[in-house]
């Protein structure tokens, strides 16, 4: 999802922060700018060719209401989809007055009345579809619009900060009558006269398209994301067959050996957490000695059914001498798998200033150094040696009932 | 707070089955007084029955474990949480020991251990798994750069011997023998370690916990 769209779907009008519709409130809170900002904002670009309010208009029609979820466009489209052709009616025979009118020469300017025109059809469409609150601060402005012959405007004027606003606006309008004026008079060079043309052609042409892209935009944005999910699902099923179902058919065929029953568990339970942790770890593989141990540990656990738990603290790449200490570690998991009785080996990694120790520590039947027979290998060539060649060494502690601790340094 | 008598224990988990599974594994080695399976029922729950322990379930919609920690402990400060993950997230950890739980240990705890782990709790004691105590050595780690209190961002020596054997799987009685101390000493070193988890104000603490996951 694009952050426009999300930014667009963002923005409604404020129902608190409104002085005419609740545009620029909605635009601040949602661009977090300060809504007396855009509000400047908006009169500068109505004083510079009348964009500005042409935009307000267009704004206020496609944008819905802060807690509806429909702009007033969108309601004038779909639920007085019969209106319409009155809509049509009525527009089709103002065009041809306004032609004819055109024709024999009575006319100001083209520049001057077809925004005109477009901003009062605007405001039409805003009275038909609005609801009470937009009414009604419409119906504020209208009032105290000046009028010959009467007072300034009541005072019940609902903060400085709004009546400063709203003579804004009010300078803003003026100016930009004058503006027009001046430019429907040819003060202004041609250039003007054709921005201003074109800033009404596209004002327009957003007018009476807008709602429908708008709403094609949003039902593909929605549209996509149901997709999206639903083929996120599909795998997640698709995954859970292959793997979680499986194991569960496994288990219950193996009911009756508990030790079996465990590993299939323990298996399935490393898979499926490192399928759901995948992406937020940046663990890329066996890349790192932690993996390479939970890796080995996984497959002594699997080959043996004892139950192997990794803790490991700091970390480092894998290397030639690393994948030693990895290899050495895992002869040490296999033996107390092996030999020890116990169910769990707990093996634990710390990197400490570029030393790297691993533990292997069974709890189980533990033996006497001395009598072990000359032809076990595992410990003296897999163990001992393997990491004196790369400039480690390793200890074994064990004592007959109380288990065994293999320690290996780098 | 007897260690004699069966401890009362309180479960909060919203897996029917993983309660029922917990409460046929302790069996008779504790007085299950009652369970909830969401927050503001348990709170609720808790603060009438007053169970010694409630073992707490970290991941529970609304809020999780922690919400239940902070509903309880203003009100009723002497009841204890022993928290119990399957998630093994650390923020989540982290999240329900600062909030006042004094131990965590993962689901996968054979009945037996949970019993001892529950006994412990009541009786005062602070319960570390090895993975815990495996990422409190890790955050404690680097240096904690310039600190309000040294006493709490550091972990002393002791406490980081007896963090490591922790992690490697001794239990309290053997990593008494191990540093020739009393296993009352042990339990001194990790209440202080638990103590400075629930306290520093170390920023690279949380962030630790955010980054990782304990795997």
């Amino acid at each position: 999802m694009s952050s426009e769209t999300t930014l667009l779907r963002r923005i409604s009008r404020s129902r608190t922060d409104r002085l005419l519709g609740g545009v620029c409130g909605g635009i601040a809170r949602a661009t977090g700018i300060d809504s007396l900002v855009v509000r400047v904002a908006v009169v500068a670009l109505t004083v510079a060719g009348g964009t500005g309010a042409l935009l307000y208009v267009v704004a206020w029609l496609m944008l819905p209401e802060e807690g509806s979820d429909r702009s007033l466009a969108h309601a004038a489209a779909v639920d007085r989809g019969r209106d319409l052709g009155e809509v049509l009616a009525i527009g089709s025979i103002v065009l041809g007055v306004i032609l004819l009118v055109r024709a024999t020469g009575v006319w100001f300017s083209d520049a001057l009345v077809w925004p005109l025109l477009l901003a009062g059809v605007g405001l039409a469409v805003i009275w038909r579809q609005a609801g009470d609150e937009d009414r009604s601060s419409i119906m504020k402005v209208v009032d105290r619009l000046p009028r010959p012959g009467a007072g300034p405007a009541p005072a019940d004027l609902r903060s400085r900060r709004a009546a400063l606003a709203r003579v804004a606006l009010g300078v803003a309008l003026v100016v930009s009558g004058v503006g027009a004026f001046l430019a429907a008079s040819d003060a202004f060079s041609a250039v003007r006269q054709g921005v201003l043309a074109s800033a009404g052609i596209v004002g327009g042409l957003a007018l009476i398209t807008g709602p429908f892209w708008v709403r094609m935009g949003r039902d593909l944005a929605s549209e996509r994301r149901k997709r999206i999910r639903s083929e996120e699902r599909a795998e997640v099923a698709a995954h859970l067959h292959d793997s979680v179902l499986q194991t569960l058919a496994l288990i219950q065929r193996n009911a009756d050996d508990p030790r079996a029953v465990v590993t299939m568990a323990r298996r399935q339970e490393r898979e499926l957490r490192g399928w759901l942790f995948e992406n937020e770890q940046d663990m890329p593989g066996a890349e790192t000695l932690a993996a390479g141990l939970a890796r080995a540990g996984e497959e002594v656990e699997g080959l043996h059914g004892v139950s192997i738990d990794v803790v490991a603290v700091g970390d480092l790449p894998l290397d030639d001498r690393t994948r030693a200490l990895v290899a050495a570690a895992r002869e040490a998991m296999v033996n107390a798998a092996k030999w020890s009785g116990d169910e769990t080996v707990s093996v634990y990694a710390e990197v400490r200033d570029g030393e790297a120790s691993v533990f292997v520590r069974d709890w189980g039947a533990g033996f006497d150094l001395e009598t072990v027979a000359p032809d076990r290998h595992g410990v003296r060539e897999s163990i001992v040696e393997r990491m004196a060649r790369h400039g480690g060494k390793a200890v074994v502690r064990s004592t007959l009932g109380e288990g065994t601790e293999v320690e290996l340094r780098l | 707070m007897t260690s004699t008598a069966k401890p009362r224990v309180f479960l909060v988990d919203d897996h029917e089955l993983f309660r029922s599974g917990v409460r046929a594994e302790l069996g008779d080695s504790v007085d299950v007084v009652g369970e909830a399976s969401e927050v503001r029922a348990a709170i609720e729950m808790i603060l009438e029955r007053r169970p010694e322990v409630v073992l707490l379930d970290v991941h529970l919609p609304d809020g999780g474990g922690r919400a239940v920690v902070q509903g309880v402990a203003p009100q009723a400060p002497e009841v204890r949480f022993l928290a119990l993950s399957v998630s093994d997230a650390a923020e989540d950890v982290i999240g329900v020991i600062r909030a006042g739980a004094r131990g965590y240990v993962t689901k996968t705890i054979s009945g037996p251990e949970l019993a001892d782990a529950i006994r412990r709790v009541a009786d005062g004691d602070v319960v570390f798994s090895r993975r815990l105590a495996g990422f409190v050595l890790d955050a404690f780690a680097a240096s904690p750069g310039p600190s309000a209190d040294p006493d709490l961002d550091q972990l002393t020596a002791r406490e980081q011997e007896v963090l490591r054997l922790i992690a490697r799987g001794y239990p309290y009685k053997a990593i008494a023998k191990e540093l020739v101390i009393s296993a009352r000493t042990v339990e001194t070193h990790v209440s202080s370690v638990l103590h400075k988890l629930q306290l520093s104000n170390r920023h690279d603490l949380t962030r630790w916990a955010t980054e990782r996951r304990l795997i």
